[in-house]
């Protein structure tokens, strides 16, 4: 029992880091351009099948690093040839062509790469075991991954807080009128803060590629959870986003491993009812219900809390 | 003053007259009744069938959409629950000889997807715009993962199948033939869309319209912005629900893709491609939109990225979808300045074309060249085949879409140019405010 809690934490605080640095720059671009970006989770599957393809011809490594540069420079291009284009309809026309391209991007990558999973593996250099909890061997490859995680995390607390263009993005979350009376390019800052985001969207494509699987469908598994994320932690506010991450990634990853279910509970107790509803939910384990559980909670939060965990605001 | 001058010549000619508003209807419903005869084909009827389901679908989502502002991403739900109530009453209506006959069958359905409008409604529409969307979307992916836990309801991956001539007949209808499934579809394809019509002409109707232009108003003179909306998410789901109903009474069959995020996005691509400011807009949508689907899957694998394009090339260039384009040219024909637009536009034809089918090319090619699902490598475009292998397709198809996109840009800068001359004449004989 000590073993599952352990490893399910490890595990969950890393999918729930993943899960942040893709709500992270989904957070910020919505909150500075009242954008909800559709095709986030598509960057990330793109980042997913460039770092695929260029770890056949140049290797892992340089992939890691080239990989999400050119998803973001996807993004931008997005940014600055779609989304300012469409500026000027409002946001219902910028989320329907976010949406728009979240199909068609899913529709070419399934064209190009087929919609069987890629033989997307783990680098060499990783593939050992990093250390041994009880009798279960932790990978390498995950403490890796964590590590990145931690390190983007740190990284962008740090540009956020510390650095002049930081307090721009900070300033422009709130009074993005303002930042451009006073000089700034705003055009230009939402430009880099869509590329930043997609970017970050890419690697964590990369870097999950190879330990989760490598499918054209995985954006539109994947897309949802994150708008529960950001539902859920609050729009627009990052430290939410980061609080809703760790838990939706923590209750996934234990609800996963545990094989309870309310028959196994209570067995004795069976109401013996033939075929029905009721059978369904007695029988249906935790395992079963996971990928429901995100949801069940965006629910619960609307009728408890509707701004969110940490949100204010009531866009 | 000047204002009200330049507004009253249009005021009195947007009041059509009561015969030519009644005789759009009539029209509509000989035409209705008449297609089959005309198109006779098993496969005419399928299709013609399963536009008069996309028709209501379409046109239910307009509710939510054009008429209270209201993007859905799971609209589908009410579909799909709707279709699954109207299976399970099928059969407990044949198990249990029920002197239900099958024509009040889509009733049903609209009642399953009133019932669940109505269950998640008020936690859904406490707010519009971006949030709505995001639970929609949520509430949308909750019921569809649902569906395949509760096996004894949904059926898991396979379905719920069901007799629809196993019911009591009417008027000796068994609906066993295609044609009478036809005209049943046609009967409700009908009755809904002058109900959901008569629906925008309500004060109800009227105050979705507010809520969608200015909630914070409506608030003012004395509406709760989120009874409005719950009510038109009701009317919504109901309407929905009797096209799910429909949908199963066709196929006979209801399976959990009925409820999905695909058949939700359909919808949305039906209404938005038709245009969602105008009533007939989704009408054109849906049937554009199954026409396309149906066509497409027989020419090309990857039909679905077509529908992507033509959707993304709708919200960046037409956001009005056709019914916006088309509604566009009625201040021109009025005033008789359309004439000269026309040669500019038969100008812009030509590379436009030439950019869209280099775009076909080169989609082709790829699909083609990675793929290879064993379709051979030869497109046939226009009559002309294509080796997707030889370079020189490749090039024409480089050559079509740079040069197409370099002269298109600028044959639409003198459409616009033409445009803006015919619409000042418009405007100065008063048809264009």
């Amino acid at each position: 029992m000590l073993e599952l809690i352990v490893i399910s934490t490890l595990n969950g605080v890393l999918f729930g880091m993943l899960l942040f640095l893709l709500s992270s720059g989904l957070t910020v671009i919505f909150s500075m351009m009242g954008v909800l970006n559709f095709a986030h989770a598509s960057f990330y599957m793109l980042g997913a099948f460039f770092g695929y393809q260029l770890t056949r011809w140049i290797g892992f490594w340089p992939a890691l690093v080239l990989a999400p540069l050119l998803v973001g420079a996807v993004g931008m291009a997005v940014e600055r040839y779609g989304l300012r284009n469409t500026h000027k309809h409002g946001h219902v026309a910028e989320l329907l062509l976010t949406f728009g391209l979240a199909f068609a991007i899913e529709e070419i990558v399934s064209m190009i790469w087929g919609k069987s999973p890629m033989d997307y593996r783990i680098p060499a250099a990783l593939d050992f075991p990093a250390f041994t909890v009880f009798s279960t061997n932790y990978p390498a490859y995950k403490i890796f991954m964590l590590a990145v995680s931690v390190a983007i995390f740190v990284a962008l607390l740090v540009v956020l807080k510390r650095t002049r263009v930081g307090l721009i993005v900070q300033a422009a979350l709130t009074h993005p009128n303002m930042v451009g009376h006073l000089g700034h390019n705003v055009g230009r800052v939402f430009m880099l803060v869509f590329g930043v985001g997609s970017a970050l969207a890419g690697l964590a494509g990369v870097i999950a590629g190879p330990a989760l699987v490598t499918q054209s469908d995985m954006a539109s598994l994947l897309g949802p959870i994150l708008f529960v994320v950001i539902v859920f932690g609050g729009l627009g506010s990052l430290p939410g986003a980061f609080i809703a991450s760790l838990l939706i990634g923590l209750i996934q990853t234990f609800a996963v491993a545990l094989n309870g279910s309310l028959a196994s509970a209570f067995g004795p107790l069976d109401p013996g009812l033939g075929p029905s509803v009721l059978t369904d939910v007695w029988n249906v384990t935790i395992a079963q219900i996971a990928p429901v559980l995100p949801y069940v909670l965006l629910v619960l939060i609307l009728i408890v809390r509707p701004v969110g965990l940490l949100g204010t605001r009531e866009t | 003053m000047s204002e009200i001058a330049t507004m009253t010549p249009e005021a009195v000619k947007e009041q059509p007259g009561a015969l030519r508003f009644y005789g759009i209807w009539l029209i509509a419903a000989i035409a209705l009744i008449l297609l089959p005869l005309v198109f006779s084909s098993g496969g005419s009827l399928t299709s013609f069938s399963l536009i008069g389901i996309a028709i209501i679908f379409a046109l239910s989502y307009n509710i939510l959409l054009g008429q209270t502002g209201l993007l859905s991403f799971g609209h589908a739900v009410q579909y799909g629950l709707g279709g699954f109530l109207a299976v399970h009453v099928m059969n407990a209506v044949a198990s249990h000889d029920l002197p239900i006959p099958l024509p009040f069958i889509p009733l049903v359905g609209g009642i399953g997807g009133l019932a669940f409008a109505m269950l998640v409604g008020w936690v859904m529409t406490k707010r519009a715009g971006t949030v709505f969307a995001m639970i929609s979307l949520g509430i949308g992916e909750l019921v569809a993962s649902s569906s395949l836990i509760l096996r004894s309801v949904f059926g898991g991956e396979a379905g719920i199948t069901t007799d629809r001539t196993a019911l009591p007949h009417m008027f000796g209808w068994s609906f066993g033939p295609q044609l009478q499934v036809y005209y049943l579809i046609a009967f409700w394809v009908m009755l809904s869309a002058v109900a959901m019509y008569a629906l925008t002409r309500t004060p109800l109707g009227r105050i979705c319209n507010a809520v969608r232009d200015n909630p914070e108003r409506v608030e003012f003179i004395g509406y709760d912005p989120h009874v409005v909306r719950y009510l038109a998410y009701g009317f919504a789901g109901f309407f929905a629900g009797i096209a799910g109903g429909l949908a199963a009474v066709n196929f006979e069959i209801a399976n959990s893709a009925y409820l999905g995020a695909t058949q939700s996005g359909l919808v949305l691509f039906a209404a938005f491609i038709g245009g969602t400011a105008y009533f007939f807009g989704p009408i054109l949508g849906a049937i554009l939109v199954t026409y396309l689907q149906l066509g497409l899957t027989n020419v090309t694998t990857v039909w679905q990225l077509y529908f992507g394009i033509i959707f993304i090339g709708i919200v960046m260039f037409a956001p009005g979808g056709i019914a916006g384009l088309l509604m566009m040219h009625r201040p021109l024909v009025r005033a008789g300045s359309l004439a000269m637009v026309i040669p500019s536009y038969l100008v812009a034809a030509l590379p436009t074309l030439a950019l869209a089918l280099g775009v076909i090319l080169s989609i082709e090619t790829v699909a083609r060249y990675t793929a290879s699902q064993g379709e051979g490598n030869i497109i046939n475009l226009l009559g002309v085949p294509f080796d997707a292998t030889k370079p020189v397709t490749w090039a024409v198809a480089a050559v079509l879409v740079v040069g197409g996109f370099l002269i298109a840009r600028l044959s639409w800068r003198r459409v616009a140019e033409a445009w803006d001359r015919a619409a000042t004449i418009a405007r100065d004989r008063g048809y264009l405010a």
